[in-house]
């Protein structure tokens, strides 16, 4: 028999049925997240922290400690926990309207005071649980439930590349971009996220892991369709990388 | 123990530090920014934590963060600066974590003014934030009695899981006064490790814990709020705390005031009753839970024949005490706003004209 | 070494990311729905499975898992 490999749920996975939707590439970042906690060996000190949006229910999903943050504070409530507990692996785990539109000014100050903790930031082009509203990450000519006519960038602006915009911050960082949307996308990733909680069990600098990922049902797609939409449409605008890595 | 003189805003950041909380998050705004600029020094000797965050948005939800990991853990703002954590307090109090808020109370609405007020009567006592929670609130009149309270608030912040919040105002932030740290006024932290995202080695526990306020079902959610309503009510059995003045005999009137106004009430008595007319005070040092049913007993006393909530605002606490007083008494405010404090001779003159129309 | 592929077909939302992706076009949504509703996914030729666990990789849920088995005649 050839070589085959095998393949397991991370411990630091529950074993709780996701509620998003089907095709929702989210399943895909949790199980990196739980992954790169399980390889590190470190979920019995971790605390994450959701966002709210689809992944508010993720402390339903992860076996460690959580807190659930209000709207756009996660990088708040986890300056918080990693300032009282520097020994605690802290993450916060958030989408783009909660972290590019109403809680930008805490993830660009989490970032530029070098908090020692990581961000996964799931960029996926639209507000998915108050049902497909534009987001500051929507395209340009974008169709959503509030630019129904496609986004107007001469009305509401380009879309902010998260990304470049924290690695433009002087103080050290690893920045980068990932995506999830084919499985060398997901390999690359699951290596980036890794190397985000490896840089904080170091106490070395702010990690920022943004991934592109998919959103099916309120881009009106099926899954495979989104994926291929993702790709055509947002990869090109959000390009991958590493933006920013400590010296 | 010696008496040391402390500006008012540093003696709160010393109480915290003494009372063993070590963990400070806060954003500048006149008249308490000295807190912070205070423990920015004073922190660091003591192995704490300092942080001034880029808002009062984002320091309330460091405070949460660090409360919901277990830490002890207080801020300290004014007015604006507490409406813009009030979010935070609603999400604290929903998740069930103990945290202690100051504020130190400037002229408003709006950016209003920077002199002392007591126009965040209502706001801390009846509409903090959204959703059925309420904050114990007590109300210092000195530097000493906010050193007190804020060494106090730690140990009952935890003893309910809420915020606690400590309503002083301008002057009480900004008057320097003789002070102590009664080192009985340190308890130690209560366990936590039942609810706290402490990190399940740290417990040496398999199970792990979840600090959050979303209840989607209702029934959850309910039950949620019984649970803190219930808190409430233990409050209001167990905390509740005023002093009287004058008021051991007969008296005409009541006057009813807390905070640095209470002190200026006092002069005005003192001055009345060199005239030999006899006024007492009721102070609530906790505006909620509020003494309802001692000033209902001061207000009723026989002799007395009107009632004046006297505050830095347009009347606030005055719809309390009228509730109390439950209409066996007029009940009058008297008060001035936008950091303009009411003279003792101004409140003789109202007592004696409301004497004289009642 | 064998390998025990599994599918959970309770947990499995129809999604379908498995089978674009399956190198070997091993895959196929099931004409019956789970508990759920979905159209499950699973092996129509399992034989040409190469257990590369790409399937595994792009599932949203952790629906499929691959488990060293020792039985040789697997």
């Amino acid at each position: 028999m050839a070589k085959g490999k095998t393949f397991s749920k991370p411990k630091a996975l529950s074993d709780a049925h996701t509620h998003y939707c089907p095709g929702c590439t989210h399943g895909i970042i949790h199980r990196l997240v739980a992954e790169a906690i399980d390889d590190l060996g470190i979920r019995g000190r971790t605390v994450g922290v959701a966002p709210v949006g689809c992944a508010v229910l993720a402390y339903n999903y992860f076996n460690c400690d959580f807190q659930e943050a209000a709207h756009g504070r996660a990088p708040a409530m986890a300056t918080g926990i990693k300032r009282v507990r520097p020994d605690l692996m802290v993450f916060t785990y958030q989408g783009d309207g909660d972290l590019a539109s109403i809680g930008l000014g805490e993830i660009v100050h989490a970032a530029n005071r070098g908090e020692k903790f990581t961000t996964i930031f799931v960029n996926n082009a639209i507000y998915g649980m108050t049902g497909g509203q534009m987001a500051p990450t929507t395209m340009p000519d974008q169709r959503t439930t509030t630019s129904p006519f496609g986004r107007k960038a001469d009305e509401v602006g380009m879309p902010m590349r998260m990304a470049e915009l924290l690695a433009s911050l002087a103080t050290p960082a690893y920045v980068t971009r990932q995506a999830v949307l084919r499985p060398k996308h997901i390999n690359k990733a699951r290596k980036a996220i890794k190397q985000a909680f490896t840089y904080q069990v170091a106490s070395r600098c702010f990690t920022f892991v943004e991934v592109v990922s998919t959103c099916p049902t309120n881009w009106g797609m099926t899954p495979t369709d989104a994926i291929d939409w993702a790709e055509e449409t947002l990869l090109p605008y959000y390009p991958l990388g590493e933006f920013k890595v400590p010296e | 123990m010696a008496k040391v003189l402390m500006k008012g805003n540093e003696a709160i950041g010393e109480a915290a530090i003494r009372a063993g909380c070590l963990n400070y998050f806060a954003y500048p705004i006149t008249p308490q920014s000295e807190v912070a600029e205070y423990l920015s020094r004073r922190m660091g000797e003591v192995d704490g934590v300092f942080l001034q965050g880029e808002s009062e948005v984002a320091v309330s939800y460091m405070i949460f963060g660090a409360a919901g990991a277990g830490a002890r853990v207080f801020t300290t703002s004014s007015s604006p600066g507490i409406s813009l954590m009030s979010e935070a307090m609603s999400y604290i109090a929903a998740a069930q974590c103990p945290a202690v808020f100051v504020n130190i109370m400037r002229g408003g609405p709006g950016l209003g003014g920077i002199l002392p007020s007591q126009g965040d009567y209502f706001q801390a006592t009846k509409s903090v934030g959204h959703g059925d929670f309420r904050l114990l609130v007590m109300a210092p009149a000195s530097v000493q009695e906010a050193v007190e309270m804020t060494m106090q608030a730690f140990p009952l912040a935890e003893k309910y899981r809420n915020p606690v919040m400590i309503l002083g105002d301008g002057l009480i932030g900004q008057m320097m006064e003789p002070v102590e740290f009664p080192d009985h006024l340190k308890v130690e932290p209560v366990d936590n490790s039942s609810w706290a995202t402490s990190g399940m080695d740290h417990r040496g526990s398999k199970t792990r814990n979840l600090v959050k306020s979303l209840f989607l079902d209702p029934a959850a959610l309910n039950n949620n709020n019984l649970v803190l309503k219930a808190k409430y009510e233990r409050m209001q059995r167990e905390e509740v705390r005023w002093e009287t003045y004058n008021g051991d005999g007969d008296y005409d009137a009541l006057i009813v005031s807390y905070g640095t106004m209470s002190r200026v009430c006092r002069t005005a008595i003192d001055n009345m009753q060199a005239e030999g007319l006899t006024v007492a005070m009721l102070r609530p040092q906790t505006l909620f839970p509020f003494p309802e049913q001692a000033v209902y007993e001061a207000a009723t006393r026989e002799q007395c024949r009107v009632v004046i909530s006297v505050e830095m605002s347009m009347g606030q606490m005055v719809e309390d005490v009228q509730r109390s007083v439950k209409g066996h008494r007029p009940v009058q405010w008297y008060g001035k706003c936008g950091g303009e404090v009411p003279t003792p001779e101004e409140i003789v003159e109202v007592v004696t004209e409301s004497l004289a129309a009642n | 070494m064998a390998y025990e592929h599994c599918i959970e077909t309770e947990r499995c939302k129809g999604c379908g990311l498995c089978v674009a992706v399956c190198p070997k076009n091993v895959l196929e949504l099931a004409t019956e729905v789970n508990t759920k509703g979905y159209f499950p996914a699973f092996r129509a030729r399992p034989d040409d499975c190469i257990y590369c666990a790409i399937c595994c990789n792009m599932c949203p849920d952790v629906a499929i898992t691959i488990a060293a088995s020792e039985d040789e005649s697997a």
